[in-house]
Formats: structure tokens, C-alpha cells, sequence
């Protein structure tokens, strides 16, 4: 009898067609082994690169970095908790800005706190969270697309920011330099490695936020963003504070969206405000291609958010290094650039996304990881997991 | 006064202009449900076959036929992409409007290379002189145009067989269907019209009167500033985007004038999120109820 009620490693394993049962100790060992070579193989994927390629690559592979940080903010605010956003690089404009300012020495015409680098980052993430906490009367009200245009107007805010108070900004001519962070004596831009070494702290910084994201989704936040994107009333009955949880994701990927800001700051060693709304580091076109990842990764998958800016931030730059050129088709004017090619593509990936696929990535990554599980491999895999 | 008069008129000229780019977002929202991000493609896309066509034709030539290529180029957005997602939600539809319009401007952009045409040449740059006040001509004929298109809107949408089935269909898309309306082909036709409303608007839009600048990415970009004159008044409200076209035009030539030029771009987004946060849907628009 009590052999009937026993949980078989079927159960635990959450699929059929696993009959035969094994000691728990064997149970752990098996998917141990394949955990642990899946996390190997993309420990290697990440770590070495820094050892057999050059710095352009560097370069790229952070940009990557920068996109998924941001990203990552993003599908959780848009993907999870429903709300639409354009204001992503709003935020990355605070984070950088309060970086510099925060985090350089005072002089004159530019005003500066001369804190500690590390805590001039965690100073301006903070602040970037707070300029989203700000936004609460309108995030926490205003709805589905009415909240995208919205969200809009602060990137405009922005711009005239920049433009205006230069003493903070540089302004859009000079910009200000981005200090160097220093990490208990480890410093990272003026370095013969330097780009190697901003690999790494990239890399580090990725890290975090993925698991953080994880975490978050996984657990009661994750549940009260789905809840009320699904159904406000539903997720109000049940006990959710809508606004609350609205303005709440509303600041949290603020915050990641203001650590990117510091990362692009460190990348390009500079903070430089743009001249105009649509074309520049914090124009409404990297808000439109920041939503391109999370749509091509899969609306609210946070790894998903990762392989969307590996095509939409890493393409170009990957492109020009391959081809070696800056001319694709054409010359001239007219010129197809690597740039323009991919817009093209993930223009191109968006529609085809929102009519074949709306999970995305993420969606064919579930498919494929089924897929092996119907193979020999299955007792090493980890079960699969749903949204 | 005479300052403010002209500042007025020529802010009406503009808001006359955000109407009809407010109007097609209305149009297009109340028939698919979509908030069409696209919309500053069509402009572009009005603008470019105009300005490719200018040297062959005259100017109403080339007009008429940059402004089918605009409705040709919303009618194919509609049949060939958004119709085949009738039940995605809005915010799907509004990310893939985005990606067609990241490869549609890209493309126009990309063909223009660095010329940056001007239209309008029969009225651009040519200033009319009423006394101590000075208008421009373009806003002044955008203001003719537009309240002759918009007219001509109203007048369809209260009396024609497509202006019932339409608002039918915006109230009750289901009992519409029942009812024997062709809802693609009242779909269809309602991106038609934004197109057209979008390839009139460029031939002002362009122009040194109102932008300063040729068709270009900023041209694009000033069609953005349409979304908060359709957000203003609401989005699924078609007198509310009049309305919404005229506080954007005002609110953007005032704070010029009495402000600064840097400011009246954020002046307008300000005015937005004052609204917003006073009426989530818009000054006319339809607040979501919900019934559990």
C-alpha cells in the first residue's frame, strides 16, 4: 500500500515515459551530470572568449552585454507586468548621467560628487529607480499603449535634459568623460587589457541581473506582474495592490535600464548626450530596438531578452568585423551599412515573430529542449520548465 | 496681439496638420485595434514618391500619386499583416507595426542618402502679409486642406454605407458580423483613409514653413508628435483628434515663441501627461470598464 501513495521519480521529474525507478542518490546524480555540463559549456562559451579573441570582438561582446541588461529590465516591465515602455533609454540616460556626476571629481562648469566608482554605480542604479518610482501617477494609471506613448514623452524629457543642463549633462558637444570604475584597486579603462577587463565586469554585471530577473520571476513578484497583465480584477481580488505592483516594475526595470546606462557610459569611456530624438545612444530608435529584443527573445523571458540583443546589438558590430568593411551592398550614400542591414532583420524578425511564433526565442528554445528530451539524453536533463 | 494672432494661426496651421496624422492613428485603432507605429513610414513613404516623381510631373501630380502610394502602402500593412492576427493583443499588434516601420523608414531613409528634398514648392517659403502680421502660406493651405479632409471624414463617417458600417463595427465587433458587415473590407478601407490622411500631411510636413527641414528622419520623427494629439483627445475618438491636433499645434508654436524652440518639442509631451493623468483614456476617449 504505501508503495501506491510513494512519489516516483516520475512525479518529480514531471513527464511520462520515466517508469523504471532509481535510488535517490542515482536520481541526483544523472541530472547533476547534465546540469553540470550544460552550465560548463556555457561557462566556457562566456569566459573564454577574452582568451583567443581580439578587442573589437571584446567591444562587441560587451555591447551584447549592455543590450541584455537592458533587455532584461524591459521584458520584465513589458513582458511580465504587461506595461508597455519607449523609456528605456531615459533611464539609461539617468543611470549614465548620475554615474559621471556621482562619481567624477568637481570642476568647473560640470558638477561633480567624487564618490567612490562602485558607489557612484549603485548610486546612480538607485536613482534611476527612483526617476521610475516618479513616474508612478502616470505608470500606475495609465494603461496598455496609452502607457507606451506615454512613456514616450520622457524620452523627449531627456533629450532637453541633456541639452539643457549641461553642468550636469557636458551637453550634446562635449559630453562628460565617464570616471573609470574601481573595483577594491581593480580598475578597468585605462589599462592595456582594458577591454578585456570590461568583458569580464560586463559579463559579472549580466550575470547578476539575469539572476536576479530569474529569482524574481520565479517567485512572488513574478507572480503579481503576470497576475495583473493577465487580469487586473482577477489579480485584485486576489489581493494584489494593482498600482503598487504597476509602479513597482515600472521602477525595478528602470533600475536595470539605469545600470546599463553606466555600462554604455563605461563602453564608450564617454557620456555624451544626444542632439536629437531619433537618432543617437538615447533616442527613441534604441527604445524601439530594445523592444525588438524582448519581442524577438520572447515577451517576458529573461533569457530570451539575452538572445534578442545578441542579434539586434550584436549584429552590426559582428557584421563589420566579418566583412571587414563598412559597406555591405552598394557604396556611396546609398550604401546598405551593417547597421541598416540589421534593422532590417530584426525589423523583419519582429513581424515574423508577432504572426508565426508570438513566444519567440524563447518558444523555439522550449521546443528544441522537448525535443531532447524524446532523445537518449533525457535521464540527464534537467525537466523542462514552464513560463 | 499682432504677435500672438500670428502665432495662433500658424500654431492652427500646424495643429490642422497633427489632425490629420491624429485622425489616421484614431481611424486605424478603432478598426483593428491597433495603435499604428507605421503611421511615420507612410509619411515617408508619401513623401519619397512624391519627391521621386516631382521632376516628371507637376506638383499635383506628384502629390496625388505620393499620397495612393501612402494609402496603397496602409492598405498592404493591413491585408497582408495586421488581418492575420485578428485576436493578438494590442500590444503585439503595436510591436509588429513597429518592426515594419523600422524596416520601411530605414529603406526610405537609406534610398534618400544625404539629400533631404523639400516639398511644397508651390506655397513653401512664400509668406503671406496681412497687415503687421506676417502667416505662412503652408499652414495657412494646411489649415484649408485639413478642415476640407476632415470635413469630407465626418460627413462619410455619419452618412456613407462605410461610415455605419464602421462605427458599428467600433462598437460591437461581433454583433456587426452578425449583422452581414464585411468587416475586412470596412477594416481595409479604414487604414485606406489613414493612408491618404498621412500621404496629405507630408506635403506640409516637408516644407520650411513648418519643419524646417526636407523628408528626412526628422520628418519621421515629427510625425511621432502626432501620437500625443491622438492620445490627447483619446484614441478611439474622431473629434477628439481634431481636438488633440489643435492643442499640440498651439501648445507647440506658443511655447516657441514665448518659451523656446528647444522646449516646444517636450512642451507638447508635458501637455500629454498632464492629460493622462487626469483622464487615463484621453479628454473623449472611452475609459475601460471592467465587469467581473
Amino acid at each position: 500500500m504505501s508503495d501506491d501513495l510513494a512519489l516516483t521519480d516520475d512525479d518529480l521529474d514531471g513527464g511520462p515515459g520515466f517508469s523504471h525507478r532509481l535510488s535517490p542518490a542515482r536520481f541526483l546524480d544523472r541530472t547533476l551530470v547534465g546540469r553540470t555540463v550544460i552550465l560548463t559549456v556555457i561557462a566556457i562559451a562566456v569566459l573564454t572568449p577574452p582568451m583567443y579573441l581580439g578587442p573589437s570582438w571584446m567591444r562587441v561582446g560587451s555591447y551584447v552585454m549592455i543590450g541584455a541588461v537592458g533587455a532584461i529590465g524591459l521584458t520584465l516591465l513589458t513582458g511580465q507586468a504587461g506595461q508597455l515602455s519607449l523609456a528605456t533609454p531615459f533611464f539609461m540616460l539617468v543611470g549614465a548621467i548620475s554615474y559621471c556626476v556621482l562619481g567624477s571629481a568637481d570642476k568647473p562648469g560640470k558638477v561633480g560628487y567624487g564618490w567612490p566608482t562602485w558607489l557612484a554605480m549603485v548610486g546612480a542604479v538607485l536613482i534611476a529607480s527612483l526617476f521610475g518610482l516618479a513616474f508612478a501617477p502616470v505608470a500606475g494609471r495609465v494603461r496598455g499603449v496609452y502607457l507606451g506613448v506615454a512613456t514616450l514623452a520622457l524620452v523627449y524629457v531627456g533629450l532637453y535634459a541633456g541639452q539643457r543642463w549641461t553642468s550636469l549633462s557636458g551637453g550634446t558637444a562635449n559630453g562628460r568623460l565617464a570616471p573609470d570604475l574601481n573595483l577594491f584597486g581593480i580598475t578597468f579603462l585605462h589599462h592595456d587589457n582594458r577591454e578585456k577587463r570590461v568583458w569580464y565586469l560586463f559579463l559579472a554585471l549580466t550575470v547578476l541581473a539575469y539572476l536576479m530577473a530569474r529569482g524574481a520571476v520565479r517567485s512572488r513578484p513574478g507572480r503579481a506582474w503576470r497576475a495583473i497583465r493577465d487580469n487586473e480584477s482577477a489579480a485584485a481580488a486576489l489581493g494584489v495592490s494593482v498600482k503598487r505592483v504597476r509602479s513597482e516594475a515600472f521602477a525595478i526595470s528602470s533600475g536595470y535600464a539605469g545600470l546599463a546606462g553606466v555600462m554604455t557610459a563605461l563602453w564608450y569611456r564617454l557620456m555624451k548626450p544626444d542632439e536629437s530624438e531619433f537618432v543617437g545612444t538615447y533616442s527613441i530608435q534604441v527604445a524601439i530596438a530594445f523592444l525588438a529584443m524582448i519581442l524577438i527573445g520572447g515577451l517576458g523571458s529573461v533569457g530570451g531578452a539575452i538572445a534578442g540583443s545578441a542579434l539586434v546589438n550584436g549584429l552590426p558590430g559582428a557584421m563589420t568585423l566579418w566583412i571587414g568593411s563598412n559597406h555591405l551592398f552598394g557604396s556611396g550614400d546609398t550604401a546598405v551599412t551593417p547597421v541598416i542591414f540589421t534593422a532590417y532583420v530584426y525589423g523583419t524578425a519582429v513581424v515574423l515573430v508577432v504572426l508565426f511564433e508570438p513566444g519567440g526565442l524563447a518558444a523555439l528554445g522550449r521546443r528544441g529542449y522537448l525535443w531532447l528530451h524524446r532523445s537518449p539524453l533525457r535521464p540527464y536533463l534537467p525537466p523542462p520548465k514552464g513560463n | 496681439m499682432s504677435t500672438f494672432i500670428q502665432v495662433a494661426v500658424n500654431g492652427l496651421g500646424k495643429g490642422a496638420v497633427y489632425a490629420l496624422l491624429a485622425l489616421g492613428f484614431v481611424i486605424i485603432f478603432k478598426a483593428s485595434g491597433v495603435l499604428n507605429f507605421a503611421h511615420g513610414s507612410l509619411v515617408l513613404l508619401g513623401g519619397y514618391v512624391a519627391v521621386r516623381t516631382e521632376n516628371h510631373l507637376h506638383f499635383l501630380g506628384s502629390a496625388i500619386l505620393g499620397v495612393t502610394a501612402a494609402a496603397v502602402g496602409a492598405l498592404v500593412i493591413e491585408r497582408v499583416l495586421v488581418a492575420r492576427r485578428p485576436l493578438a493583443d494590442p500590444i503585439s499588434l503595436a510591436l509588429l507595426t513597429i518592426g515594419v516601420d523600422v524596416v520601411m523608414s530605414e529603406e526610405i531613409i537609406r534610398r534618400l542618402g544625404i539629400e533631404i528634398p523639400f516639398l511644397g514648392k508651390p506655397y513653401d517659403g512664400k509668406p503671406v502679409h496681412i497687415g503687421s502680421i506676417t502667416l505662412f502660406r503652408t499652414q495657412l493651405i494646411a489649415l484649408g486642406v485639413g478642415a476640407v479632409l476632415v470635413g469630407a471624414f465626418f460627413l462619410a463617417f455619419r452618412f456613407t454605407g462605410w461610415g455605419v458600417a464602421m462605427r458599428a463595427q467600433a462598437e460591437n465587433r461581433e454583433a456587426a458580423a452578425l449583422m452581414g458587415i464585411r468587416s475586412g473590407r470596412v477594416t481595409a478601407i479604414a487604414w485606406v483613409i489613414a493612408g491618404v490622411l498621412a500621404g496629405v500631411a507630408v506635403l506640409f510636413l516637408a516644407t520650411q514653413d513648418f519643419s524646417g527641414a526636407g523628408l528626412s528622419r526628422s520628418t519621421h520623427a515629427v510625425a511621432l508628435v502626432a501620437f500625443p494629439a491622438a492620445i490627447i483627445g483619446g484614441l478611439d475618438s474622431t473629434g477628439g483628434a481634431i481636438v488633440g491636433g489643435a492643442i499640440v499645434g498651439l501648445t507647440e508654436s506658443m511655447s516657441a515663441q514665448y518659451i523656446s524652440y528647444d522646449f516646444s518639442k517636450i512642451a507638447v509631451f508635458i501637455v500629454m501627461l498632464a492629460v493622462l493623468i487626469v483622464a487615463p483614456a484621453g479628454l473623449f476617449g472611452t475609459r475601460e470598464r471592467t465587469r467581473v
